[in-house]
């Protein structure tokens, strides 16, 4: 995480720590990251502060080996689509797994870790990631 | 509040990352017997952390499970301390990301505390005297470490990560576990330091044991059993710091606890010394198994050096409010790392 991008960062810190999204009281459907209208509604939605649920499943994986910058030391590792149980979908890296375990369906939880640093002077980001529950 | 009414633990969480490493993976890498090790220290695997794991990483998933396996309001938490010899900054806390991380902040008390092994318990007793002088609802005190060991010196067999969060309350219905009691032994004692730029910490070998672990440990379990009119035999469970696991039985030989009482809360064959977790991931795993009125004596023991003794009476509500998150399943739930990857997990490798 490079110093210039600290304010965005911070202003994530709810979204990356708790999975803070947002629901449209109109319709009844959620969204993360919050999104700023519903794109259901249009002008007749109302957006709400909603913490969405740190269980889900995985749609969908793929494994990386060539990462990109930040990441290299953590080759190989897991990237999935995960759906949360209120239906809500999203990209995370699944970690501390046997690759076996790893599979489309398999019940995962959210775990807070390590995003991202630079080098040792830099700020850390910290976020969600999640792992497979047994 | 009266200064009489129960003040103890109302709630607690721990976490041990899943990665292991055998000590004999250890040894063979160094040309060493590892049998021979792991029976000298009584060590036979340690906890290792991931790439993306540290001190504070650890310190969030043990308060987040304090937190909701003994659902507390993280809004009422008014302090939190998080004791480490491996925060992740020298200046920026630890804590403050724990806060938010579970949703305290931000009307909150807060500060990273150092004191060795012992920083966790330290934080206990802040919090303890906080909510005693109801100045609080609840304080949350954390021990929590990624230790570090150089390569091929001693502490690699036994530095591993882990870290419990213990919430300290005075809610009648709430308190698990009273604290009858706490007290310390401090005197300077250099027998472990890490100075500020430096990668690993140092020791001094033998002298971390006589003048150092048991002149502190085998002191303030005496001073506070003699101060309360107790004995090895009015208590349960003793929990000890455990820098290995030896050091802990020949202490409860010294103080004349018996052998049960003192393995409950010996963690460290498994999973290695987590430093500022160790004693208190010690005690969650023997609250884990507790029963009303069992009398538990708690002695952690921080190089540089002290010692913090806690006499823990637990209580009925014990019975409806317990771990979902069980010690011993953390224990058991592991992944087996080799040589190689755990000094890549570590970030021993230099470029």
């Amino acid at each position: 995480m490079s110093n210039y991008a600290l304010p965005l960062i911070w202003r994530k810190f709810p979204e990356r720590y708790n999975l803070l999204g947002n629901k449209c009281t109109n319709c009844g459907r959620s969204y993360f990251p919050s999104r700023k209208i519903c794109p259901n509604c249009r002008r007749k939605g109302h957006l709400i502060e909603e913490v969405m649920p740190k269980e889900g499943k995985i749609i969908s994986f793929t494994k990386v080996f060539s990462a990109p910058e930040g990441f290299e030391e953590e080759v190989p590792y897991f990237l999935a689509i995960i759906e949360l149980i209120n239906g809500v979908r999203l990209l995370a890296q699944i970690v501390d797994n046997e690759d076996h375990k790893v599979l489309i369906g398999a019940k995962v939880k959210m775990v807070f870790r390590k995003i991202s640093e630079k080098d040792e002077e830099s700020p850390i980001a910290y976020g969600y990631k999640f792992k497979i529950v047994e | 509040m009266s200064l009489k009414a129960k003040v103890g633990i109302v709630g607690y969480g721990v976490y041990i990352p899943p990665y292991r490493i055998k000590i004999e993976d250890i040894a063979k890498a160094w040309g060493k017997d590892g049998n021979d090790i792991s029976k000298s220290l009584n060590v036979y695997e340690k906890a290792v952390a991931d790439f993306d794991e540290d001190a504070c990483t650890i310190a969030v998933e043990a308060a987040k499970n304090a937190v909701n396996d003994f659902n507390i309001d993280a809004q009422k938490i008014g302090a939190l301390y998080v004791g480490s010899e491996s925060h992740p900054y020298a200046v920026k806390p630890t804590a403050s990301i724990v806060g938010d991380a579970i949703n305290a902040g931000p009307d909150l008390m807060c500060a990273d505390l150092q004191f060795a092994c012992k920083a966790g318990t330290a934080g206990m007793q802040i919090c303890y005297g906080l909510v005693k002088a109801d100045l609080i609802e609840y304080g949350m005190a954390i021990g929590a470490d990624t230790a570090q060991s150089r390569p091929n010196d001693a502490l690699e067999f036994t530095a591993a990560s882990g870290g419990a969060a213990f919430i300290i309350g005075k809610n009648e219905e709430e308190v698990i576990a009273e604290i009858l009691d706490t007290y310390s032994y401090t005197t300077d004692t250099p027998d472990f330091w890490r100075r500020p730029k430096a990668d690993y910490p140092s020791h001094a070998g033998r002298f971390t044991g006589e003048p150092a672990y048991f002149k502190h440990v085998i002191s303030a379990a005496k001073k506070i059993m003699e101060k309360n009119n107790l004995h090895s035999k009015d208590f349960d469970y003793v929990v000890f710091h455990q820098p290995n696991g030896k050091f802990p039985l020949r202490a409860a030989d010294i103080l004349d606890f018996e052998k049960k009482k003192v393995e409950p809360g010996l963690l460290t064959p498994f999973i290695g010394n987590t430093y500022s977790g160790a004693s208190i991931v010690g005690l969650a795993a023997v609250l884990d198994i507790s029963k009303p009125e069992n009398m538990i004596l708690l002695v952690s023991y921080g190089s540089g050096a002290g010692s913090d003794a806690f006499i823990l009476k637990v209580t009925d509500n014990i019975k409806n409010r317990y771990s979902k998150n069980k010690v011993k399943d953390m224990i058991n739930s592991k992944v087996y790392i080799d040589y190689i990857n755990y000094i890549k997990h570590r970030k021993k490798i230099k470029g």
